[in-house]
Order: C-alpha cells, then sequence, then structure tokens
C-alpha cells in the first residue's frame, strides 16, 4: 500500500544528521558559543534575577563549550532547578523538564506507544472487514485516524493486510513523545533539565546515560532520532542516592551548597520586591548563623526567602528577638529546631534594651 | 602545565579521589576555556572535571592549593632569603596592596609587631580581606620561624604565628569595638550573637591566609609532589574509627547527619520496591473498560511489607567507644526503617539505653548521653564479653523473637575472661539474623585475647567495620 504521503513525518526523525559529529580528541562539536565567558554567564543570569558564583558560572560556561552535561548535587532548596531554568530562559531556550520519581521508566522518559489509540485502531479495522462498508462502519473507520480513504483507494474496500495496519498503528501518530525524546528531536534551541534524578532506579539511569552519551534515540519502527544541537542538560540530585560512577564520569559536576552570607543578601535583595537593605543584611546574617547550629532540617534559600517575605508583609522593619521568635517556624520547620535556635540565638525572652 | 595536571591527577588518586581517564582529558579540554591566569576559574574548572563528590573536595581544595600555588606574578617568593628580607619581599613585591607595604613597612624597615598587630585589628575591624592577606604574609615571615629544609609539619609554623597574633585577643577587642558602634554603647543579645558569628568568620579568614602562606612556602622548599604527600588525610568514608584523631573525629561528625538522611531514604524505597501486592481485580477491570474489556492495564495493591526489629548490644569501651557511638547513632537515626530499636551498652556491666534515644529527638545529643549515663561498669571497667552477654540473656533474652535482628559491636577483646559463648548460639537461636560488626582489621582477629572466631560461629555473619563506608555498605543491606 501506499499510504506513505499521509503518514506525518517528523522532520527530525527522518531528516535532520549531525554532520561532523567529533572534533579533535573525540569532543563532539559543541557549536557556536552561547555565552562569551564566564562573566558573561554571570551577568546574564544575573540579569534574570538568579545570582550565580564564580563555581555556578564556570561550570555553566563549561556545560556549553565541552558540550557536557552538568550533575548538580546540593541540599534541597540551593537553587539547583531554579539554574537550568534561568539558563533556558537566558539562551531563549524551551526548558524541557523531566521530573524523576521512583518507578520512573522509558515509557514515560523516553517514548511509548498510545496502545489505547492503536487498540481502537485495530478494532475499527476488524469492523470494516468484517462485512461490506455499512454506514456504521465507514463512520468508525474515519473517525479513526483520516487515513482510512486513502487505504480504501489502493487496497479495495476496507481490504488491508495485518502488515499494513501493523506500519500504520507504528506511525508517528501514534508515538507519544516523552521529554528525552522532546528534547532530542527538537528543532528550535532547549535546555533539558533532569530533575531530582536520584529518585529513579538504577535501570532507568542506565538509560539516561546512553541518551545522554549518543544524544540519539533509536525507534526500532521508525528509525534513529538525532539531536539537531546537543542540548544544554541540567541534572539535579538531592544526594539521597549514591549515582552510578559511570554517569558521573559523564557529566560536569557542581556541588550547590548554601550560599555565602553576601550572594545571600544580594538574592534576598533582588527576590523580595520592598525589601530594605538593613533587613536583608539581617536576613541572611541570622540564617548564617541559624546554619552553624547542628539542625535537623538547616534553613535553605527558598526558606530564606519566604521568611524575608513574611517579614516585609508585616511590615517589619528590623529584626529583633521578639518578632524573630514569632515568625521562625517560616524558616525552621522542627520543633527541636524551633526550640534550639531560640536557646542558641538568645531569643528566648525580650531584648533587655 | 599539562605536565602539571598529569601530576596533580596522580596526588588526587594518591588521596583516594577515583579520576578516571576520561576526566582527565577532560580537565585538560576545560583548561583551554579558563584564562591561565584566573587561579580562581582554574581551580573551579578542575572541580568540575575531576571531583564527583562534595565528600572529595577537601582532599582536591588542598591537593590545588599545593599544586598551583606559585603561578601568578604576585605569588612570587624569594624563598632562599633569610626571615626579615623575605617579609619585606612579600610586602613589597604584592603591587595591588602596596599600601600596606607602604604604610607598614616604612619603604623597606620591618614593621614591628605591635604595628602588624594594630594594622590586623584594623583590618579585620573593616572587612578588608585583600589587606588581611597581605598581613598575614607578614606575619608568617614574621613569626613562624620557618627554615629551609626544617622537617616539621604546617600545623606546628600555623600555631607558632597564630600564638603570636592573638587570635583571642583580636576577638575581644573587635567585639568591644563592635559594641562600642552600636546605639546606645551596647549589643542585644541577638545581635551579640550575629556580631561574634561574623567576627569568628573574619578570624577564620586570618586563619586561613595564614596557612595558605605557609604552604606556599613549605610548597617553595620541598616542592610540590613532597608536600602534598605530607598534608594527605583519609577521606571521610575511610576514617579508620578505631585510630581516628580528633580532626578526623570531627570529619565523621559532620559526616554521618548527611550519610543517615541518605540511607533512611534509600531503605525506605527498598522496602516499598522490595515486594509489589496483590492483584486488584475490581481496579484492572475498571481500567479495562478505556481499551474495549481488555486488561491492558494490571492494578496491584500497594505492598504492607513488615518492618524488622532490632536489637544492639555494643561494647563502648575506650578503643571501640567511636565505633560504638557512630554505629548507634546511624542505627537509630534509622529508627523509622524498624518497627522498634533497643540498645544496650556494656564494658563488663551491661545496661539498656534504649529509653535516651526515645526521649532525646536529637541522635548526636543521646549518644553523648549514653556515654555518661549508663551503668556499664561491673567490677573494673575493663570488657568482660563473657558476663556482660550473661546478664543480657538473663534479663532481657526473652524479648528476643523471629522477627529481631540482633547486632553485636565490638572487637571480641575479652581480657582472656570466659567468653561464655552459649549465649550467642541461644540467642542465634531465637533471633531472625545475628550479626557481629567488628571495627579490628580482618587480620587481627583471633590474635592475642579476640574471641571473636569463638562468638562467630554462632552468627550469621562477622563483618569488618572499620570506616564509614564499611558502615553504610552493611547498613544498607540490613533491611
Ligand atoms: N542563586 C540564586 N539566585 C536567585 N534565586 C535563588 C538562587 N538560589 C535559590 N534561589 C531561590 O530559591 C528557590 C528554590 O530553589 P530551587 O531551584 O527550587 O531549589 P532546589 O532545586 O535546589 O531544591 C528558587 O525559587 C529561587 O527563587
Ligand atoms: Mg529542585
Amino acid at each position: 500500500m501506499t499510504s506513505e504521503a499521509s503518514r506525518p513525518v517528523a522532520p527530525a526523525a527522518r531528516g535532520s544528521e549531525l554532520g561532523e559529529d567529533l572534533g579533535p580528541l573525540g569532543f563532539p562539536d559543541p557549536g557556536p558559543a552561547r555565552f562569551a565567558g564566564v562573566d558573561d554567564v554571570r551577568d546574564q543570569l544575573a540579569a534574570a534575577g538568579y545570582l550565580a558564583d564564580d563555581a555556578i558560572a564556570g561550570v555553566v560556561h563549561l556545560a556549553d563549550r565541552l558540550a557536557k552535561p552538568v550533575l548538580i548535587e546540593g541540599p534541597a532548596g540551593t537553587g539547583k532547578t531554579e539554574l537550568a531554568k534561568s539558563v533556558a530562559r537566558v539562551t531563549g531556550s524551551r526548558l524541557v523538564r523531566l521530573q524523576c520519581y521512583e518507578g520512573l521508566d522509558e515509557s514515560k522518559a523516553l517514548y511509548e506507544w498510545n496502545y489505547r489509540k492503536q487498540l481502537l485502531r485495530i478494532q475499527a479495522q476488524q469492523v470494516l472487514d468484517a462485512g461490506p462498508a455499512s454506514d456504521a462502519s465507514s463512520t468508525v473507520a474515519s473517525a479513526s485516524g483520516g487515513d482510512s480513504g486513502s487505504g480504501r483507494a489502493s487496497g479495495g474496500p476496507g481490504r488491508l493486510t495485518w502488515r499494513d495496519v501493523e506500519e500504520d498503528i507504528f506511525s508517528e501518530e501514534f508515538l507519544l513523545a516523552r521529554p528525552l525524546l522532546q528534547a532530542i528531536r527538537s528543532t528550535e534551541p532547549v535546555v533539558l533539565l533532569v530533575d531530582e534524578v536520584d529518585r529513579v532506579e538504577l535501570e532507568t539511569e542506565a538509560l539516561l546515560l546512553e541518551v545522554l552519551s549518543e544524544y540519539q534515540v533509536s525507534i526500532p519502527e521508525l528509525g534513529t532520532v538525532r539531536a539537531q544541537r546537543i542540548p544544554l542538560v541540567f541534572l539535579t540530585s538531592n544526594n539521597t542516592r549514591e549515582l552510578s560512577e559511570a554517569l558521573k564520569r559523564r557529566c560536569l559536576y557542581l556541588h550547590l551548597d548554601y550560599p555565602t552570607l553576601e550572594r545571600e543578601r544580594a538574592i534576598v535583595t533582588s527576590r523580595v520586591p520592598g525589601i530594605g537593605d538593613e533587613l536583608a543584611d539581617q536576613v541572611a546574617r541570622i540564617v548564617r548563623s541559624l546554619r552553624t547550629l547542628e539542625l535537623k532540617k538547616p534553613p535553605s534559600v527558598s526558606e530564606t526567602l519566604d521568611w524575608a517575605r513574611t517579614l516585609v508583609l508585616l511590615g517589619i522593619e528590623q529584626v529583633d528577638a521578639e518578632n524573630a521568635r514569632a515568625t521562625l517556624h517560616v524558616l525552621l520547620k522542627y520543633r527541636s529546631d524551633l526550640e534550639r535556635a531560640a536557646k542558641e540565638l538568645e531569643m528566648t525572652q525580650t531584648d533587655g534594651r | 602545565m599539562l605536565e602539571l595536571l598529569t601530576g596533580f591527577v596522580e596526588e588526587l588518586r594518591a588521596a583516594g579521589l577515583p579520576v578516571s581517564l576520561t576526566e582527565s582529558i577532560d580537565a585538560a579540554a576545560a583548561m583551554h576555556h579558563v584564562p591561565m591566569e584566573d587561579r580562581q576559574a582554574l581551580k573551579y574548572a578542575l572541580a568540575a572535571t575531576l571531583v564527583k563528590s562534595a565528600d572529595h573536595w577537601r582532599a582536591f581544595d588542598t591537593a590545588f592549593e599545593v599544586f598551583f600555588s606559585l603561578r601568578g606574578e604576585r605569588y612570587g617568593i624569594d624563598a632562599g632569603s633569610g626571615n626579615s628580607s623575605a617579609e619585606t619581599a612579600a610586602a613589597g613585591s604584592d603591587g595591588q596592596e602596596g599600601a600596606v607595604g607602604a604604610a607598614g613597612a616604612g619603604g623597606g624597615s620591618p614593621v614591628s609587631a605591635e604595628d602588624l598587630a594594630e594594622q590586623l585589628y584594623r583590618a579585620l575591624l573593616f572587612g578588608d580581606d585583600g589587606r588581611l592577606v597581605a598581613l598575614a604574609r607578614m606575619a608568617v615571615g614574621r613569626f613562624a620561624g620557618m627554615e629551609p629544609g626544617r622537617p616539621v609539619g604546617g600545623t606546628y609554623y600555623l600555631y607558632r604565628t597564630l600564638r603570636q597574633l592573638d587570635m583571642d585577643g583580636l576577638r575581644g577587642r573587635l567585639l568591644d569595638a563592635a559594641r562600642m558602634q552600636a546605639p546606645g554603647g551596647a549589643l542585644s543579645p541577638l545581635e551579640e550573637r550575629l556580631m561574634s558569628d561574623e567576627m569568628q568568620q573574619r578570624l577564620t579568614r586570618l586563619r586561613n591566609a595564614v596557612e595558605d602562606e605557609i604552604r606556599r612556602r613549605l610548597v617553595a622548599d620541598r616542592g610540590a609532589q613532597a608536600l602534598a604527600r605530607s598534608l594527605r588525610s583519609p577521606l571521610p568514608e575511610e576514617i579508620d574509627f578505631m585510630h581516628a584523631t580528633r580532626d578526623e573525629l570531627l570529619a565523621l561528625q559532620r559526616a554521618i547527619r548527611p550519610l543517615s538522611r541518605k540511607l533512611a531514604v534509600r531503605l525506605a524505597r527498598k522496602r516499598r520496591r522490595g515486594r509489589t501486592g496483590p492483584l486488584d481485580f475490581r481496579s484492572t477491570v475498571r481500567h479495562s473498560l478505556s481499551t474495549g474489556g481488555v486488561p491492558v492495564d494490571l492494578r496491584f495493591r500497594p505492598p504492607h511489607p513488615a518492618k524488622p526489629e532490632l536489637v544492639v548490644i555494643a561494647d563502648i569501651s575506650g578503643s571501640v567507644a567511636s565505633f560504638a557511638r557512630f554505629t548507634l547513632h546511624l542505627v537509630h537515626a534509622l529508627s523509622d526503617q524498624f518497627s522498634k530499636v533497643r540498645s544496650f551498652v556494656f564494658i563488663d556491666g551491661i545496661d539498656e539505653v534504649t529509653e535516651i534515644f526515645d526521649r532525646s529527638d536529637d541522635v548526636a545529643e543521646a549518644v553523648h548521653r549514653v556515654n555518661t549515663e549508663a551503668d556499664v561498669v561491673w567490677v573494673d571497667g575493663h570488657s568482660d564479653y563473657g558476663h556482660a552477654l550473661g546478664v543480657f540473656w538473663e534479663r532481657w533474652g526473652h524479648g528476643i523473637t523471629s522477627r529481631t535482628s540482633v547486632l553485636v559491636l565490638g572487637d571480641a577483646r575479652n581480657n582472656y575472661h570466659a567468653p561464655q559463648a552459649w549465649v550467642l548460639q541461644e540467642v542465634g537461636l531465637r533471633a531472625r539474623h545475628l550479626y557481629w560488626l567488628n571495627p579490628e582489621p580482618r587480620s587481627y582477629w583471633g590474635s592475642g585475647d579476640s574471641v571473636v572466631d569463638v562468638y562467630g560461629a554462632h552468627c550469621d555473619e562477622v563483618v569488618e567495620v572499620r570506616n564509614l563506608r564499611q558502615l553504610e555498605h552493611f547498613v544498607s543491606q540490613l533491611t
């Protein structure tokens, strides 16, 4: 049969090829630079509201130049996810996000066939095959895909072989592209974010590694899909599980810890509208002191921001023992942490003066 | 440069970092993309390609500072000269901080000790880091008394210098100054605490600057390779429990919290994944409606795996005390993963300490209290496994059931007392699992007064647990 023409073909699936694949030393061609240098990374990110330090800006710059994925590890709420989003924003790329969870598998990460739709297509074919084209059956057939017309034109009324049907149901139309495939076959620039990769099982990690080494996906029924340009890739991990050596070797590594006092103060100033310099400074200093205590859950940057917003909302211009104690629950989540913080930072009684 | 990198990578490997060939090639490629004179950028580029775990950062940092410390014009050092000229060279060669040289050294003449102290105080008070570094270099030249070829460690020079700088005195003066500046001449208790943390941080920067300078001079004297070798220290996960120094114990303490958090998540996941529940027939049928009655999607009920019960019996005498501490800490931090955790500690007497953990919501604190509150001395405070186990069996043995996993912690060095191995035989028969964790190297087992082989005969397994890595490995297989 000749339904080839009527079947939609993804341009990336059949058309494009990466030209020169490997440069000297076996490094893939990184393509034109997205940034002018480390300082440019920092400036652009700052303009987008993300304040990077030397380590962060440096690794983003390298990721671009070496065309390697970045693995970001660190405690929750230190700006891992936000970094990927911000890089997407400043490079004018679409963010494709693969949110990892326990049990995530190939069919949700890469692609799967829409079997419900396939089943319906097969059933519709059975109805067609069962009798002469009655009114009812032709309605079903045209509802199922719209290409029944071409089938009938070439092969007689509804008489398709199983091979025709099989070829039909394993076409683009029945394919559900998941984030990894979406990122690979995208024709516009993308940033791929594989968020919280420590949650997936080892097999899925191996799949990721494969995709991140080849930047191509082969679908047995359709052929091989290659990336037009190697995208910027960020993987984040809260370090609840040791990732495989192979994946770590493949990636550049960035440990995102809590920011320094100066950077946290700047983050607060840029993210909390209406906050004064003095209050931002106080907030950052108190949070820094809290992090030196042995707490079950030290405050993260997002909690610092929540706290700063709360203070602004309440019209507080200066933190003292009393209003700190009253609002500390925004910052600390465990009762034992709250008690310890109040005691250590001398918030247990009101100020002497 | 490539040669330098090769030496550096070799040093990282020698320090225990698993640097692969690919990664060292990546590092070489990365170096092309950073300006050579930018040391900071170089450091982060190398870190991104060579260090793949936060635990390895310290080892990397030390090695980097040694191998790449002499790069750049302004780091020029006059290693051969005596103390006083080295000090003027340090101040003078520094174009950027020329002000210090001019103000301090007065155009070449050495600065007096009082002057130096005063300038340091002012640099700290105004948080002037550039000045601080220049002054720290001068202080090392003046106070450390470094001589070429002298076989002493960097810490010796560090403490010599710091003693002269009188850090405590500086801290006091800085806080006084902060109080004076406050409205009303005093700080609230909260501000007092914040200010003291701030000053502490600045003093730490001073200390680091002094350390950097000493290291730099040692590199000039001995060469990078030799110095890096002498500064090498084990990675946290490889520190031997039985021979840890005070600094290493602190490193272990820092490592155990994130480790227990990580293990808790892993164990919880493993338990959930361990079994699939039975088929949920109703739900399967309901879902098959959308596929024309074909049960494409099989639905399962959520599993309800049972949590095991844990009994820990730990020798907390002298040499094995820190091993017991870290193991108890880890096990109790994971108590949610077990239906119950009971802990007993002994030397020659034995006491239950479960309640200390139950009462406190901070494991580290509870572990600390175990050492002071538990009643573990019976006769002379020398380990007597036989007696302790006998008492355990008599008083608590009935609590062990087929759901219990029992861990005994210790080196089984019994001071030639009777081992009473029958107790372990009984425990082993009754419990679901019986493990012995021994912090001694396997090659020592059974030597001298060690009776671990006698006990081991009744255990499912005797496991060598000398460091956090081995402990993590054992615990992760426990449930
Ligand atoms: N460097 C930064 N600059 C600006 N905002 C930041 C920065 N780091 C963290 N944040 C803020 O903290 C919040 C939490 O960050 P997120 O990326 O979600 O944390 P993570 O993914 O590490 O758990 C973000 O919404 C962002 O507003
Ligand atoms: Mg996140």
